[in-house]
């Protein structure tokens, strides 16, 4: 459709008509809220032990329990609420921003430019992603910094493709050519006229990206390699959950519950974006 | 004296073309691993006098859209020269390009996909400026304001995005963004054929309003010969990436030499200042990767001789001022 309508009113009406899309922005708002101001969400410390109340089942007191080491399991999900939006937006930052460069790069220029880049995409999609990042992890001191930029430098080909297909259609349009005929440069017709106009697809699998990226996030965390305790992560509440789960379902469900309803969030978000900027990609 | 090859004139033209090739690849022939090649501009010269203007005119995919690009170096011709102004740019880069690009711009068919949708209307109009650091911000805003309202469009559109547009008014859009510069050239490339009507008289009248204001001269590309003829000076027509006739467009309208250029003007009776019997042309225009040998047009014409099939017509003129590339004239 007519690009110049999707950042438009329409675009807000027709995103905001979608129920399950302002459902998931609702959720991504509410975690973002959470992450923001944690104490009102919150009253206990999330690190403070408690030997005394080890596994008590939800509560008054703590209303989603306690975990092996008496910490309050509401604010540790409260608080794993910000570790998981950090990643999902750094890295996706990361990813986006190589994804854009090598994709407008390749897209414009074509030839042996495109050549390189492309069969560089392709090998890096030739590695099973989770190995690959285990690996890097596993030479690497596993913290919160090293796992954004790991899951955004591994994330980044299927961005790139999008923008270079992007930019293969917009640099055929007449716009382009009369910014050339009106002397523009290489770099003013990329960022200036190429780029604004990839940028409806880039968000919406901008978007998508940060629920696959705090999945990610959550598994190096239950695995170990990720955020490491007692910084609390849902990934790393889970590993505790785990050992307990017979006789402490409470702490296995909530870093679940949260785990699965953002990333849900998200999803419904993205695809809700993608539906509103373009009908014509609908059940793609 | 008549009997002349056709040679530009390029002392005094604007704009002078000479024996102009353009070619596209197309695919390898998988069998063969021979090359193919659209040959869209097949061997064009042409010239425009300052502040005049020359239709080009011609079916769909006769390579008239092709060679109005090449003309301002929007792509590079494989072979000949072009000159502007009297400079050779047919191989001219990097900055001296940009510098002779100020003084040939472009009008474009499409007023959906010339405008880029995610810049205002001013930013679009003023580009140019801004690029050869000629204003910026406040001033830049002003001047595109007053352009703006030179090419009938309220100073407020300048705030707007394309899309809160019609498409004549994205028309007159383009075309202050294509006098911004204050170039000598313009080339529009079909500029009404997307247009209703009662907008294309419009359009036209305001780039006749401008060519005389501004001293601009226009290769003017079409398909309607209605147009051409409200427009032009001088005519060339076009088939299949050759000029098949070319001379003053009061003259060539009148009495049209060529067998093409007679069908042509069959085909829109009220062009025709006597009643004269329609041509009709049979079969479709051959394709451009594989051209007929000797004419061009010898399997459409209906006078085609023996000759026509052995050897190619050059442009010769046959009567005092006009050109035309038939072996029967």
């Amino acid at each position: 459709m007519n690009g110049s309508r999707v950042m438009g009113r329409d675009f807000a009406h027709r995103l905001l008509r979608n129920r399950l899309a302002a459902a998931g922005g609702a959720v991504i708002l509410f975690f973002f809220l959470v992450s923001a101001l944690p104490g009102l969400f919150a009253s206990h410390e999330p690190n403070r032990i408690d030997i005394v109340n080890i596994l008590r089942p939800p509560s008054a007191a703590h209303p989603l329990g306690t975990d092996d080491l008496g910490r309050d399991v509401l604010a540790r999900v409260v608080h794993g609420a910000r570790v998981s939006l950090k990643v999902g937006f750094v890295a996706v930052g990361i990813a986006t921003a190589l994804g854009l460069l090598v994709g407008l790069l390749s897209g414009f220029y074509g030839g042996w430019v495109d050549a390189v880049l492309m069969r560089f995409v392709d090998m890096m999609l030739c590695f099973p992603t989770f190995f690959l990042i285990l690996s890097v992890i596993a030479f690497l001191e596993p913290s919160i910094w090293n796992i954004m930029a790991v899951i955004g430098l591994t994330g980044w080909m299927g961005v790139a493709r999008l923008v270079r297909a992007e930019t293969l259609s917009i640099k055929e349009r007449d716009f382009v050519a009369a910014a050339r005929a009106q002397g523009a440069g290489d770099a003013r017709i990329i960022f200036r006229h190429v780029l604004p106009n990839t940028l409806a697809p880039i968000l919406v699998a901008a978007t998508l990206g940060v629920a696959g990226a705090i999945l990610t996030e959550s598994a190096l965390s239950f695995l170990g390699i990720g955020v490491q305790p007692p910084t609390p992560s849902w990934g790393n509440i889970l590993t505790a959950g785990k050992d307990n789960i017979e006789y402490a379902w409470w702490l296995s469900l909530f870093p679940g519950l949260a785990i699965l309803v953002t990333v849900l969030g998200y999803n419904l978000l993205g695809e809700g974006i993608r539906d509103a900027a373009d009908p014509r990609l609908k059940g793609r | 004296m008549t009997g002349g090859i056709y040679r530009p004139e390029t002392d005094g033209a604007l704009l002078a073309m000479v024996n102009v090739y353009k070619t596209f690849p197309v695919r390898k022939s998988f069998f063969s691993g021979e090359d193919l090649r659209v040959r869209a501009v097949d061997g064009v010269s042409l010239t425009v006098p300052p502040g005049k203007t020359l239709g080009l005119v011609g079916e769909s995919g006769c390579g008239k859209t092709t060679l109005a690009r090449v003309a301002i170096r929007l792509l590079a011709a494989d072979s000949g020269s072009i000159r502007f102004e009297g400079k050779d740019i047919t191989r001219m880069e990097g900055e001296a390009l940009r510098t002779t690009r100020r003084r040939m711009q472009i009008v474009f068919q499409d007023p959906y996909s010339s405008l880029n949708p995610r810049m205002k209307v001013r930013d679009i109009v003023g580009e140019g400026w801004l690029v050869h650091g000629l204003a910026r911000g406040k001033d830049l805003r002003e001047r595109a304001e007053r352009l703006l309202v030179r090419v009938g469009m309220p100073a407020e559109a300048g705030g707007k995005y394309p899309h809160e547009f019609s498409g004549g008014q994205r028309q007159r859009i383009g075309i202050a963004r294509a006098i911004a510069l204050s170039p000598k050239l313009v080339v529009a490339d079909e500029p009404v054929s997307a247009l209703d009507v009662s907008v294309q008289a419009q359009i036209l009248n305001l780039l006749k309003d401008i060519q005389e204001e501004y001293g601009i001269a226009y290769l003017f590309v079409s398909h309607d010969l209605r147009v051409i003829r409200h427009v032009s000076d001088a005519v060339a027509v076009m088939y299949l990436g050759k000029v098949m006739e070319t001379g003053p467009a009061q003259e060539l309208f009148r009495e049209p030499l060529h067998p093409y250029t007679r069908s042509l003007l069959s085909a829109v009776p009220m062009l025709g200042d006597a009643p004269s019997e329609r041509i009709v042309l049979s079969g479709e225009i051959p394709s451009p990767i594989a051209p007929p040998p000797g004419c061009r047009f010898h399997t459409r014409c209906f006078m085609a001789k023996k000759e026509c099939v052995e050897a190619s017509p050059l442009l010769r003129e046959v009567a005092s001022g006009r050109f035309a590339a038939c072996h029967l004239i």
